[in-house]
């Protein structure tokens, strides 16, 4: 079973270069057929290959070498997948939650001229992101990663005609790039140092080869950081993430909230042991998480646009992962990393839903009264929004979430700050999310329904909203019932968190603590947009600036625009007539004068041809007599 | 019958071909042209012809058919060219056609 490994990944590519090719004249029906039944044959495949991996006793390792890709002076990077229990929870979301927004764009998009084009490029995604997660080098790893950001970007701006969605596009690319520049050079000092990119190689020889705190390691460790964070939008990189919703909303789904954006909680955790070596860079990425997670919630509280109320908080919850990682909770981060993909995939296909309802308003303010129009689409809206808002016990974001606090706190590499932060951006994400709920869906009717969405928009919605809630109950705390088949599932392989001792007894205390937030940040929620639907404007007025700073997004835009985007301008404006340039455009120059000199005498008079031909034929036998 | 100086022959050769090309010069319609080439072409056959004699080899005489062969190909291929000019540009003007400006 474990020998069609290689077919999880080249059935997408497979469906994609199908409709590449042919997709314009396949018949319509025909292509969601082959775009989201590749993905579905690679869900089957991954849930066979998962039942035969969990059956067996010992955790097993499955690799399978395709080719060797380069050979050249000792570095032969393979072709090679590479299967253990970390990128068996990778490949199982991103086929199943693929799929499942698969299924919804055959109905979301069908009136779409770029029918084909979307299925194509969202394979082509799906091909990238499965060998970004099962590469077994980090030079494939890296051939993943930039497929996956060139499918963002073509998506970002599927919708081209519109100005604002390619420069959307191309913000998104360049600031990944950053990102992608820093983690490049930390490959290249990996492979100086141990001769090879291999993953697990560099896994058993990084103990041996570096000392505990080593600078190098360090600074591998930031480096690689710096690429996990330009693909997961975490500070500094983050502001790509908000204007990336100028995609269609499926695509927000899945790239931009269930798997891409996570890419970086993944190398994080794959190379945990760089990480576990450099203790300061470590703490660095629990710093970004808790920064990133406050800011992106602030930010979420003050959105208009239903889908960038959305966009906020997913960089706010990959915030809840980083944080994770910080304090060395893996099996916590990739749990949450699980969660978060069924809630924010439901909760964007939702909004997706109800945009499409609602002829294309984004607008918040201008929604209400859905409640009763679209039942369905209410109902798994509310089940992902209690899941992404953690309320306690019946949503699966709380076991998730709950773990991150309780290990932030607990933790040896925990701190009362990181603690404090998650904390806070629960009470505030417990907010935003009622804030969008009751405006979204109580209230009065603004705006009338035009388009009721239909089963193949319902049925993915329904299963996801299924998943939000029972998928938390395979990690239940200690405080009741003790339940960790998450964690055993990757312990081998991701190491379980070393406590602080003696500190068991105070978890109940933060669970009930936790719980007691997202129940009053609901509450909260209800009180100004419910009850007193007028307070929320007296507020916004009354701080304009305040309001401003955070729907800006903490002006990280205007702050970049004047540290990188307006010198560089300005220094290039001086140098317009770059003296680099001069040789050439002599060169330039010298060449048309003397091809226009040439042209001259092609004056296409017959008899100056002719004199040319007598008087060439004069010299000629001039210098034959001559000499 | 005395054999004619290969000189005079030679001389007649230079004028005519002179004539020739000052012709094809002045000229501007292309029909006188490309008669202009045809006394040039027979200046120079006139030429093989007396050179021939001077040596009194058959030589001269295969390249004078040559060239009448060549003439004759030149002819209907430069007519055709020039009905085309004709039919295009309603000119017989060399000047005129001047199209192949660079």
């Amino acid at each position: 079973m474990s020998d069609l490994l290689w077919l999880i990944p080249v059935l997408p590519f497979a469906g994609s270069l199908i409709l590449i090719v042919a997709g314009t004249r396949l018949p319509k029906p025909l292509v969601p057929v082959i775009g989201a039944g590749s993905v579905g044959l690679s869900a089957l495949i991954t849930l066979l290959i998962g039942i035969d991996f969990i059956s067996q006793e010992t955790s097993p390792v499955i690799n399978q070498v395709l080719w060797q890709w380069i050979d050249v002076a000792g570095f032969s990077p393979a072709f090679a997948f590479h299967l253990d229990s970390l990128s068996l929870a990778f490949i199982f979301v991103i086929t199943f939650v693929g799929f499942l927004i698969h299924v919804y764009s055959a109905e979301f998009m069908s009136d779409d001229e770029g029918y084909a084009r979307f299925f194509a490029f969202l394979n082509l995604f799906v091909g990238s992101m499965l060998i970004l997660v099962l590469a077994d080098n980090l030079l494939l790893l890296y051939f993943g990663w930039e497929g996956v950001g060139l499918c963002s970007y073509l998506l970002i701006g599927f919708w081209y005609q519109e100005e604002k969605n390619g420069y959307a596009a191309r913000k998104a690319f360049i600031i990944t790039r950053v990102g992608d520049t820093a983690m490049a050079i930390g490959l290249f000092m990996i492979f100086k140092t141990f001769g090879n990119v291999n993953i697990m190689e560099i896994q058993n020889q990084a103990p041996n080869v570096w000392a505990m705190g080593s600078q190098e390691a360090t600074l591998i460790a930031l480096l690689l950081l710096g690429g996990a964070v330009g693909k997961s939008a975490q500070l500094p990189l983050q502001s790509w993430l908000p204007d990336a919703m100028a995609g269609p909303s499926p695509v927000s789904a899945l790239i931009h909230a269930a798997t891409m954006v996570t890419a970086g909680v993944y190398l994080i955790a794959r190379t945990h042991v760089i990480f576990e070596l450099a203790p300061t860079a470590q703490f660095v990425v629990g710093v970004i998480g808790a920064v990133t997670l406050l800011i992106a919630g602030f930010s979420a509280l003050t959105q208009y646009d239903l889908k960038r109320v959305l966009a906020y908080s997913t960089i706010s919850q990959i915030g809840y992962m980083f944080l994770a990682l910080g304090v060395g909770a893996w099996s916590s981060a990739i749990f949450h990393f699980m969660i978060h993909a069924f809630f924010k995939a439901l909760l964007f296909l939702a909004a997706g839903a109800v945009i499409m309802a609602l002829h294309h308003e984004h607008d918040m303010f201008k929604m209400g009264g859905l409640r009763k129009k679209l039942p369905v689409i209410y109902w798994t809206f509310l089940i992902g929004a209690a899941s992404l808002a953690a309320l306690p016990l019946i949503t699966a974001g709380f076991y998730s979430k709950d773990q991150i606090l309780w290990l932030a706190w607990a933790g040896e590499k925990g701190n009362i700050w990181f603690f404090l932060a998650a904390l806070v951006g629960a009470f505030i994400t417990a907010i935003y999310t009622f804030r969008m709920v009751f405006l979204t869906f109580f209230g009065a009717e603004k705006t009338h329904v035009s388009h009721v969405p239909g089963s193949l928009i319902n049925i993915p919605l329904i299963i996801l909203a299924a998943l939000s809630t029972i998928a938390g109950f395979i990690e239940v705390p200690h405080s009741f019932g003790h339940l960790q088949l998450f964690t055993d599932f990757l312990n081998p392989l991701l190491p379980a968190t070393t406590m602080q001792p003696g500190i068991e007894s105070t978890e109940w205390m933060i669970q009930l603590l936790a719980a007691v937030l997202s129940i009053g940040g609901a509450l909260l929620a209800y009180y100004f947009y419910v009850m007193r639907p007028t307070l929320h404007t007296q507020i916004k007025s009354a701080v304009p600036q305040v309001h401003n700073f955070f729907q800006l997004g903490w002006r990280f835009d205007s702050l970049y625009d004047w540290v990188f985007v307006k010198p560089f301008v300005y220094l290039s404006n001086i140098n317009k007539n770059d003296f680099v340039d001069w040789p050439y455009n002599s060169l330039v120059n010298v060449t048309g004068f003397i091809s226009r000199m040439f042209a001259f005498t092609q004056s296409g008079i017959l008899r100056w041809y002719l004199i040319g031909i007598v008087l060439g034929a004069i010299l000629i036998l001039t210098l034959g007599l001559l000499i | 019958m005395t054999a004619i100086p290969a000189e005079y022959g030679l001389v007649l050769a230079s004028v005519l071909f002179m004539l020739g090309l000052i012709s094809l010069l002045i000229r501007r319609n292309i029909v006188f042209m490309l008669i202009s080439v045809e006394i040039m072409l027979n200046a120079a056959g006139l030429a093989f012809i007396v050179a021939g004699s001077r040596w009194g080899q058959a030589d001269g005489q295969v390249m004078f058919l040559f060239i009448l062969t060549m003439a004759a190909a030149e002819v209907s291929v430069g007519l055709a060219l020039i009905l085309q000019i004709y039919h295009q540009l309603k000119t017989l003007n060399s000047d005129e056609a001047s199209k192949m400006k660079g």
